[in-house]
């Protein structure tokens, strides 16, 4: 835990699928309190990336380490005890359950109580609270009695959100938080982001596709391209990379 | 206090609330209000069953595990009181440490066979509790010496509870106060303990936690949750519930035999109880215990009447014939589910239509 240590490291960082390699030697380090955009066109291995990182994949080789910690061998919980928090490209939540429940669960889970087997749940109302104080940021309060299955799109896209932010842990991983998201709902998002990274201690990562979010938030890009990590960076630096250029402009007209 | 009894958990519904107030009255003072054995043998089966029910519930409803070994279970609890009583005699310290010690067999090889299957897929982990079930359940039959075989063990509980033990001798409302009485109500609060406990569970910040797993697995790692560990505790503890069911049982008839716990026929009874009743809902098993076992007992009876009085029909007295009930049993299950897939519970709770 000592100073020099980024909060995160990869390096050599690799995985291969038979014969196809999804992320090739990555070797990148993330200095906590800032907020790092990473780009490349699809399959360029970013979602990979972060797998390998919060544990859902194991590296073929390389290493993973957190506050200087080798944890490439770690399964996902622990990964997540130690401070690595994800948010998912896919709305990955519990579609049974309600919007509460789903943010309590969280807090539950970050409060360590969930082998209490006697006590009443709902008897924890700070767990309810800090819920409901998360939804209200998101402004998910109004719906946070209905059913996650019957919600919209983007309020999925928002819970998804609202738990990464209860979990509170020191990195934050964003997996393109805001697509699907309506034009006026993805403000809000962004406005909660910043606020994270302006909360000292959060390092967060966030994959974009929409170069204007990026422009406003990142201190740096790194950009993916066929699994390698092919550009490291000064956003304005980046952007203006002849190979950020083809990827975006050929991928993504509206954005860059 | 009352909400506090059933953990928050209350019926939301008021026609479930009634069905269930029902329930509980007549199980309460069944010797009273159905007077006679079979009745009274009646009312004891539905309270281990709900305990027997809920428990797999708990598992397959909450923590969304499907297990075939339940049954073995349940086998391993009453096999554990039955050998207590008739290796250490008909005491109480017999029933106590058999009943203790089927629990912990019980807990032990729920621990294993989690820790063993549990980490990979569900159905792997069906199949492992369908052969362990199967062999444990052979092994059973053939350890003769030990178990009685398929002839199973009959042996003689504490004097208190026999029928020829008098409390009093006045008889109340036309009921002897007798040792079987006694031992019923040994059942019935034992049962409804056991039931409450459960209901503490699931409303628990662990029986959540089993709803998170079961709707996303995935999901739940990546907040923390350890899975595997949440699984295999579930399957550990709804193990021990049925093992202590199974000991009711092996008290209350004071005979242990293959057909009346291991057999794959209660497994099944167990699986439709649950479903009918409505998964992940624990009142279901309430329902769908109580429902299922009194439509087992008396739907041949009733038949019997339907017969009877349809006699001058041909082809109605043939179909209602009372040999034919489990085709009616069928039938009634049949319909159950195609109306109330989410259980007669879930049904209720759901509102209208």
């Amino acid at each position: 835990m000592t100073k020099e240590h980024p909060i995160l490291e990869t390096k050599d960082l690799t995985i291969r699928f038979g014969g196809h390699v999804a992320v090739d030697h990555v070797s990148c380090a993330f200095d906590r309190g800032t907020l790092t955009a990473i780009v490349g066109p699809n399959g360029a291995g970013k979602t990979t990336y972060f797998n390998l990182m919060s544990g859902q994949l194991n590296a073929t080789n390389g290493t993973v380490l957190l506050n200087g910690e080798n944890i490439t061998r770690m399964s996902v919980p622990e990964r997540t005890d130690k401070g690595i928090g994800r948010a998912f490209q896919l709305t990955n939540l519990f579609p049974t359950l309600t919007v509460r429940e789903n943010v309590r669960l969280v807090a539950q889970a970050k409060a360590r109580q969930g082998f209490d087997l006697f006590s009443i749940a709902e008897s924890h109302i700070e767990l309810i609270e800090r819920a409901d104080h998360v939804l209200n940021e998101v402004r998910l309060i109004d719906q946070a009695d209905q059913t996650v299955s019957a919600l919209p799109h983007g309020d999925q896209r928002k819970l998804e959100v609202a738990m990464l932010i209860a979990l509170g842990p020191q990195v934050l991983m964003f997996d393109e938080p805001t697509a699907g998201m309506s034009v006026d709902e993805v403000p809000i998002i962004l406005e909660l982001i910043g606020k994270l990274k302006a909360d000292m201690d959060r390092t967060i990562l966030l994959v974009e596709h929409k170069m204007d979010v990026i422009r406003s938030l990142a201190d740096r890009i790194i950009v993916l391209h066929n699994g390698a990590l092919v550009a490291d960076g000064d956003p304005a630096e980046v952007i203006a990379l002849p190979v950020v250029q083809e990827a975006y402009l050929g991928k993504t007209p509206e954005a860059a | 206090m009352l909400i506090k009894l059933l953990s928050g958990d209350t019926p939301r519904s008021g026609l479930l609330a009634v069905l269930l107030l029902v329930i509980l009255i007549s199980l309460a003072f069944a010797p009273f209000l159905f007077p006679g054995t079979r009745s009274l043998e009646t009312a004891a089966k539905i309270c281990i069953f709900i305990v027997l029910v809920a428990s797999y519930d708990l598992l397959l409803g909450y923590a969304g595990i499907v297990s075939f070994a339940h049954t073995m279970f349940f086998g391993i609890g009453a096999y554990g009181t039955a050998l207590a009583l008739s290796t250490t005699g008909p005491t109480y310290g017999s029933m106590i440490w058999g009943t203790a010690a089927g629990a912990i067999v019980a807990a032990v090889f729920a621990l294993a066979i989690g820790l063993f299957s549990l980490r990979v897929k569900a159905i792997f982990f069906a199949m492992v509790t369908l052969a362990v079930a199967s062999a444990f359940a052979v092994l059973v039959s053939q350890l003769s010496w030990l178990t009685g075989g398929e002839d199973g063990l009959n042996y003689s509980i504490p004097r208190e509870f026999k029928p020829a033990f008098k409390l009093v001798d006045e008889k109340i409302f036309d009921v002897r106060i007798n040792g079987k009485l006694l031992l019923y109500y040994l059942v019935f609060f034992a049962s409804l303990i056991l039931f409450l406990t459960m209901l503490r569970i699931v409303n628990s910040p662990f029986g959540r936690t089993l709803k998170a797993v079961r709707d996303n697995a995935f999901r739940a790692e990546a907040i923390g949750y350890r899975v595997v560990w949440y699984r295999t505790t579930a399957t550990v503890l709804s193990a021990v519930m049925a093992a202590l069911a199974g000991s009711l049982l092996a008290i209350w008839l004071r005979y242990t035999g293959p057909a009346t716990t291991l057999s794959m026929e209660i497994m099944i009874d167990i699986l439709l109880m649950v479903v009918i009743g409505g998964m992940g809902t624990l009142y279901g098993a309430v329902i769908g215990a109580t429902i299922f076992i009194l439509a087992q007992t008396y739907l041949q009876n009733l038949m019997g009447v339907a017969a009877q009085a349809t006699s001058a029909l041909p082809l109605v007295s043939t179909l209602v014939a009372p040999e034919r009930w489990l085709l009616w049993l069928g039938v009634l299950f049949i319909l159950s589910v195609y109306f109330f897939p989410s259980g007669i519970v879930g049904r209720l709770r759901a509102g209208r239509t």
